[in-house]
């Protein structure tokens, strides 16, 4: 059995604007967030020995923001980088490499300023097997399963709807969502088809903005004069699966969400059922359900009706994806950053649209289309009984 | 108006050159592992299962079913005329599934019935030729 993950986070930050930002670069906004979430934490710039960030090169990040790093970590699998980060992070503390690492997103994914181009290899295996039948970006690709899942489980289009109006529920109650005001199934079911069967509303949005976080050791988290409560890293989880959506083993459930779930559960040694809030990726709307039954919330075929009957709503027994999630709060592109600070202020207690006594928070990122997954297991305190 | 863009079309490595050479001829093959009964997709220097370098191209029947689709409403580059279009996953009868375009029927999520046949069919890109699917006939439905 693994041993307790033994980091906390104690810095955490998003730059002051989400949404549009046409006067700042991707690099800046990454700087903004780390230079808040160090300012988050009572830190400065000299007590930054690590550094780990996706999006960008590691080094040009560090460069940029002064750094001289002794651990770096470039690790990248899409928008869930940051919660593997975070896990490499606390190894890398525990085992002397390091002492504080940042963890840094910035992207201009809206507005493109300083935003590397997508490019896809004809001849890499996408490019060859997919990118020939007009799939090219993710909404073109990530639904792909989603008709056999719906004939497979009896799914509607109303449940998968109803995943886009409980999480505008949220949304409603926060104040820097893009998209606050609430919608029915009626609403989602006459939005613009983007690619059958997901409609505008089921996708998610596109947005520039950033964010970081500071971690360290559990020990120091403790014993430290960090300004916020510490967040403990109670277990982690990481996984990959395939590169192409089409060579899934099951295009209704994604492997890599299991295997990175079970590992984050057997490491803090929790099982669903102890999880008071979760943030799961929420490119677009089928993702809440694969990872509801993929994690272990709920059994195969139920997630829909699950969502539907109100369960992740406010009031809900298990409050989801808090912020509103990519498709009504923000979605920069690489989102995980985004699901990682919401668990944060969850737990703090700190949340716009605060749960009540969140001990533990579960947060389930994907990465590209099902290729990858990372799963990260917070609490306030560094060991639950489970 | 900017030019349009040719829709994208494959590169061959020396390990998927076969694939795309028999698809040339009117012939759908994939490398076979015997000691696991699969055929491995996409073609790869050894079987993903057991690791094994002694893999024989096949050339399949080139039946399948649909198993997944979807229909986008916003065209690819080189898609612009095509819109909306069916990127489907078809299952073929061999096993493997594979990503692929449906051809000879409307793009509607009326006409695309999960699980109906399918059988191959090609058609040229750019200086290759491209694995695509239509609905099998009638008489050759199994």
């Amino acid at each position: 059995m693994a041993s307790p993950a033994g980091g906390a986070i104690v810095g955490a930050a998003e730059t002051a604007r989400l949404g549009v930002i046409e006067d700042q670069s991707a690099l800046e906004l990454h700087a903004e967030a780390a230079r808040s979430a160090v300012a988050d934490a009572g830190l400065t710039l000299a007590d930054i020995d690590g550094l780990a960030t996706a999006g960008l090169p590691a080094i040009t990040v560090s460069h940029h923001l002064g750094l001289r790093p002794r651990y770096l970590d470039g690790t990248y699998i899409g928008g869930g980088s940051f919660l593997l980060h975070l896990r490499h992070a606390v190894a890398a503390i525990q085992s002397g490499l390091c002492e504080t690492v940042l963890i840094t997103h910035g992207a201009s994914n809206r507005s493109r300023v300083g935003r590397p181009p997508r490019v896809t290899d004809p001849a890499s295996p996408m490019g060859q097997f997919e990118q020939p039948y007009g799939a090219f970006t993710p909404p073109t690709l990530f639904p792909i399963g989603v008709l056999r899942y719906m004939k497979k489980y009896g799914l509607t289009h109303e449940q998968l709807a109803s995943v886009a109006v409980a999480q505008r529920t949220w949304a409603s109650k926060v104040p820097r969502a893009m998209f606050r005001s609430p919608i029915t199934v009626d609403d989602v079911l006459a939005s613009r088809m983007v690619a059958y069967p997901m409609r505008l509303l089921e996708c998610c949005l596109v947005t520039d903005g950033g964010g970081a976080v500071v971690v360290t050791s559990a020990d120091r988290a403790r014993t430290g004069s960090f300004r916020k409560p510490p967040v403990f890293v109670l277990g982690a989880g990481e996984a990959c699966e395939t590169s192409m959506i089409s060579t899934m083993g099951d295009l209704t459930t994604s492997r890599a969400f299991v295997d990175a779930s079970t590992a984050a559960f057997a490491e803090a040694r929790l099982r669903p059922r102890d999880v008071d809030h979760l943030m799961v990726y929420d490119a677009f709307a089928h993702l809440p359900i694969y990872a509801l039954e993929d994690c272990g919330f709920v059994a195969r075929g139920e997630a829909g009706a699950f969502i539907a009957e109100g369960h992740t709503r406010p009031g809900g027994t298990l409050p989801m994806n808090t912020n509103g999630g990519g498709l009504s709060y923000t979605h920069t592109g690489l989102y995980g950053m985004f699901l990682l600070l919401e668990a944060v202020r969850q737990v703090r207690g700190e949340a716009a649209a605060q749960v009540p006594g969140v001990d533990v928070s579960m947060v389930q990122g994907v990465g590209g289309m099902f290729e990858a997954a990372g799963t990260v297991i917070l609490g306030s305190h560094d060991a639950y009984a489970g | 108006m900017t030019s349009r863009a040719a829709k994208p079309a494959p590169a061959p490595t020396p390990e998927t050159a076969e694939y795309w050479r028999a698809a040339e001829r009117g012939e759908l093959r994939l490398p076979y592992c015997a000691g696991c009964d699969a055929y491995v997709f996409y073609p790869r220097g050894a079987c993903p299962t057991c690791w094994s370098t002694e893999l024989t191209w096949t050339t399949l029947s080139g039946r399948g079913r649909l198993h997944s689709y979807l229909i986008s409403h916003i065209a690819a580059p080189g898609f612009e005329q095509d819109v909306p279009y069916a990127i489907a996953i078809v299952e073929l009868e061999e096993g493997p599934r594979l990503m692929s375009s449906v051809r000879g029927i409307a793009q509607t999520p009326e006409a695309l019935v999960l699980d109906m046949p399918l059988v191959v069919d090609f058609e040229p890109r750019g200086d290759v030729t491209l694995p695509v699917f239509r609905p099998a006939p009638v008489d050759a439905r199994g």
